[in-house]
């Protein structure tokens, strides 16, 4: 990946392009059986959306993926909360991935309210550049993620707009260093 | 007699005196009596630092009960407090608080260090938001090791700390 | 007559001035912790109007040891024991979904033995935590039986654990791969009697506690959560279950033999503080009746743990892995890039979930429920700080 492209532009051929990384083994295992409730979620939000936006991964066993540009998470997102019935995020973790260039903030999305999707964990990701690393907040869809993208921004630096709180969480007030989870920082003695 | 012994030239001296064997006669037991009453009423801080503080609770449950050698589980202020049982691991933001802590507790006050964490860092000496001991911010009287130290540990660990109590001056 | 209107005016200005700052001066800061016998290892800023809470801001971070970032630097067995430390005593839950993590990314199969006994120390240790939790839920609302009746047979099964794994509480007892050892001889009589003996105490503790009607007014109605704002918000585990919502991780995705376990989900519809208290009792009660069955149907004997390559490692790739602990779902995220150092873990805690829950349901409540809301909403500060 070059490092000078702005994320966000051009989403999935981006997705597909750094696919070499690290998610080279899941898209393999799509070729595997896919379960029919699975199968027919992933399809729902295909069909939906299109391939050129969203890219949907069959991991394993109730667990999808969802890989979208920045510019496209907020809409994907409603339809996942609206017509699928994702009710709530569980967690929201961020990875950074120097080689690319780029920091991914995923989304892990389940259910209370629908019975069937009581086991499935729909991972809602997207990618962000590293150098100046804005998403737009996700809170005002799934009130949930609240204190987690607070904490995303703290441990990342990934500036969630129109959250209002980006502001120090877990760290001490006089914490002066980089973000601690980018991975040019180094603990003691490593 | 006494007439003789006593005037207005020597009366201070005498007085004197009469304080030194004074003292010297009580200093001792009374010593020893507000060395006997501290041993015995430990009231530790509820401050808790990090997981050690689970140990702490069994300590002073019906099984261990660490009211037996005279702490005492208080919930009180700060200001009746004459013990920090810091009980495990000391972060960057908890620090400022403990040493405000410590320098709010009136006078003589007692710290157990408790756990390896709170002795060298422990477990997390490698991370990035904990300080390695915590002897580089309050003076430590005993060393309670283990992780979590078990409650036999940490009463062992008051004990010491009342034999100590015992042979200190007092002030 | 302009002028007049213009003093007028103003005086109104300078008068609604007056009053918003004695409005503010009215409410009153208060900072709950963490020095503080109500408060754990955390700090809330809160603002009170009388006796009611205006503001709540929660300020957790005073025991985050950066555990994420420590486990980049460990392999996959390295990272057992530190990763147990945020919530000790609810170990084994907090390790059994990592190593439900790693043996899907590097696809082990545990045995079925193994399997059971996982489930077994899962299930005593959740009796652990749930006592502790009680325990200090007790004291804080003034109750000092109720913090020493389950602080005693806390230790019982402390005892069963030790006898089990070899530590009180840090028992670093599951592994990617299975258990670290077998049970030993005769845990399954001791086991029983101890369920049996604690069952009775059970009936105890809700004459003396929960039927309390001290604790009944303390607890009743206070702090509803209604079943659309806990989905809205997220919450997860007790909490969850008291607003109506029967979700339990064993059930809903059953992990290792859960699937063959016969269980009820344990849900109350209030959503109060007594709900909320009342739902992980309810839980010790059915905890019981699972180590019964799964002492029962046990194989008799077998493998309980698939050795390891040392340094185990899978192809890279991801798996979010969640278990039901004490506090309800336990997630682990981990993704791998093929070396035997995971690249990225991240634990998604239901501490950290139902702290959102706190400035909800403190905002309006007047001070004096403070501890009753607090404490109810199962929260361990050092968990979720990580
Ligand atoms: S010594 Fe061990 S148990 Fe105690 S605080 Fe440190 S890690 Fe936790």
């Amino acid at each position: 990946m070059s490092s000078d492209q702005p994320a966000g532009q051009n989403g999935s051929e981006q997705k597909k392009a750094e696919s070499n990384h690290i998610q080279t083994s899941i898209s393999k295992k799509d070729e595997a059986i896919i379960p029919e409730f699975e199968g027919d979620l992933i399809n729902k939000i295909v069909s939906r959306f299109g391939d050129k936006i969203v890219q949907v991964i069959y991991i394993r066993p109730g667990r999808s993926k969802i890989l979208v540009p920045p510019n496209e998470i907020l809409q994907v997102a409603s339809f996942v909360r609206d017509t699928l019935g994702f009710d709530h995020a569980e967690s929201v973790s961020g990875t950074d991935y120097p080689k690319d260039n780029q920091i991914e903030v995923i989304y892990h999305l389940g259910s209370y309210s629908v019975d069937k999707l009581a086991s499935q964990v729909l991972a809602l990701s997207t990618r962000t550049d590293r150098n100046d690393s804005r998403l737009p907040t996700l809170i005002n869809i799934f009130k949930s993620a609240e204190y987690h993208e607070r904490e995303t921004f703290e441990m990342l630096g990934v500036y969630f707009e129109g959250h209002p709180r980006n502001e120090r969480f877990l760290l001490p007030e006089d914490w002066a260093d980089i973000p601690p989870l980018r991975k040019e920082f180094r603990i003691k003695g490593r | 007699m006494i007439k003789d012994l006593v005037n207005p030239s020597n009366f201070n001296l005498l007085v004197g005196k009469l304080g030194d064997v004074l003292t010297r006669a009580l200093d001792q037991p009374l010593g020893y009596a507000i060395n006997w009453g501290r041993i015995w009423s430990l009231w530790p801080v509820h401050l808790e630092t990090a997981c050690c503080s689970v140990e702490f609770g069994a300590a002073s449950g019906p099984r261990y009960d660490v009211e037996r050698f005279g702490i005492i589980e208080a919930f009180g202020s700060l200001r009746q407090c004459d013990l920090i049982v810091v009980q495990g691991t000391v972060t960057r933001k908890m620090a400022p608080r403990l040493r405000m802590v410590y320098d709010q507790m009136p006078d003589p006050k007692y710290v157990i260090a408790m756990g390896a964490c709170a002795i060298t860092g422990g477990l997390y000496i490698d991370s990035y938001n904990v300080l390695p001991g915590i002897d580089g911010i309050i003076p430590v009287d005993v060393y309670v090791p283990g992780c979590p130290p078990r409650p036999e540990t940490l009463i062992q660990g008051t004990m010491l700390l009342q034999e100590k109590i015992k042979r200190s001056k007092i002030r | 007559m302009d002028n007049l209107e213009q003093k007028f005016n103003e005086t109104i200005k300078m008068g609604l001035e007056i009053v918003k700052e004695t409005q503010e001066d009215r409410l009153m800061t208060l900072s709950v912790g963490p020095q503080h016998p109500g408060s754990g290892h955390f700090r809330f800023t809160i603002k009170v109007d009388g006796d009611y809470i205006v503001f709540c801001d929660p300020d957790p971070g005073y025991v985050h040891r950066g555990e994420e970032k420590m486990s980049e630097y460990r392999n996959f067995i390295q990272n057992i024991p530190h990763l147990e430390r945020p919530i000790i005593h609810d170990s084994t839950n907090i390790t059994y979904s990592y190593s439900l993590a790693v043996e899907e990314l590097a696809n082990i199969q545990v045995p079925l033995r193994g399997q059971y006994i996982r489930a077994l120390a899962s299930e005593l240790n959740r009796q652990v935590y749930t006592l502790y939790w009680l325990a200090i839920y007790g004291i804080f609302l003034g109750h000092s039986t109720m913090f020493m009746w389950p602080m005693g047979d806390r230790e019982l099964f402390i005892d069963l654990l030790e006898a089990l794994t070899g530590a009180r509480v840090t028992h670093a007892f599951n592994i990617p791969g299975g258990v670290r050892n077998d049970i030993p001889e005769g845990f399954k009589d001791r086991c029983l009697r101890q369920v049996a003996y604690f069952e009775k105490r059970l009936v105890e503790y809700e004459d003396i506690f929960y039927n309390n009607p001290l604790f009944r007014q303390r607890t009743e109605g206070v702090g509803i959560l209604t079943k659309e704002d806990a989905v809205k918000l997220g919450v997860t585990g007790s909490v969850l279950r008291a607003s109506g919502i029967p979700f339990d991780v064993r059930k809903a995705e059953p992990y290792d033999i859960y699937s063959e376990i016969d269980f009820k989900v344990q849900y109350m519809k209030t959503g109060d503080s007594y709900a909320r208290s009342m739902v992980p009792f309810l839980d010790m009660k059915e905890s019981c009746q699972i180590i019964r069955e799964l002492l029962d149907k046990m194989p008799k004997s077998g493998e309980v743990r698939t050795k390891l390559q040392p340094n185990p490692k899978g192809p890279p790739g991801e798996s979010y892995k969640r278990v039901e602990s004490g506090r309800g779902a336990l997630g682990y995220y981990i993704v791998s890039d093929g070396t035997p150092k995971p690249y990225r873990v991240k634990i998604s805690v239901g501490s950290f979930r139902n702290m959102l829950a706190l400035p909800f349901l403190l905002i309006g409540s007047k001070l004096a429920d403070m501890p009753s809301i607090y404490w109810s909403l199962n929260y361990w500060p050092v968990e979720a700080d990580r």
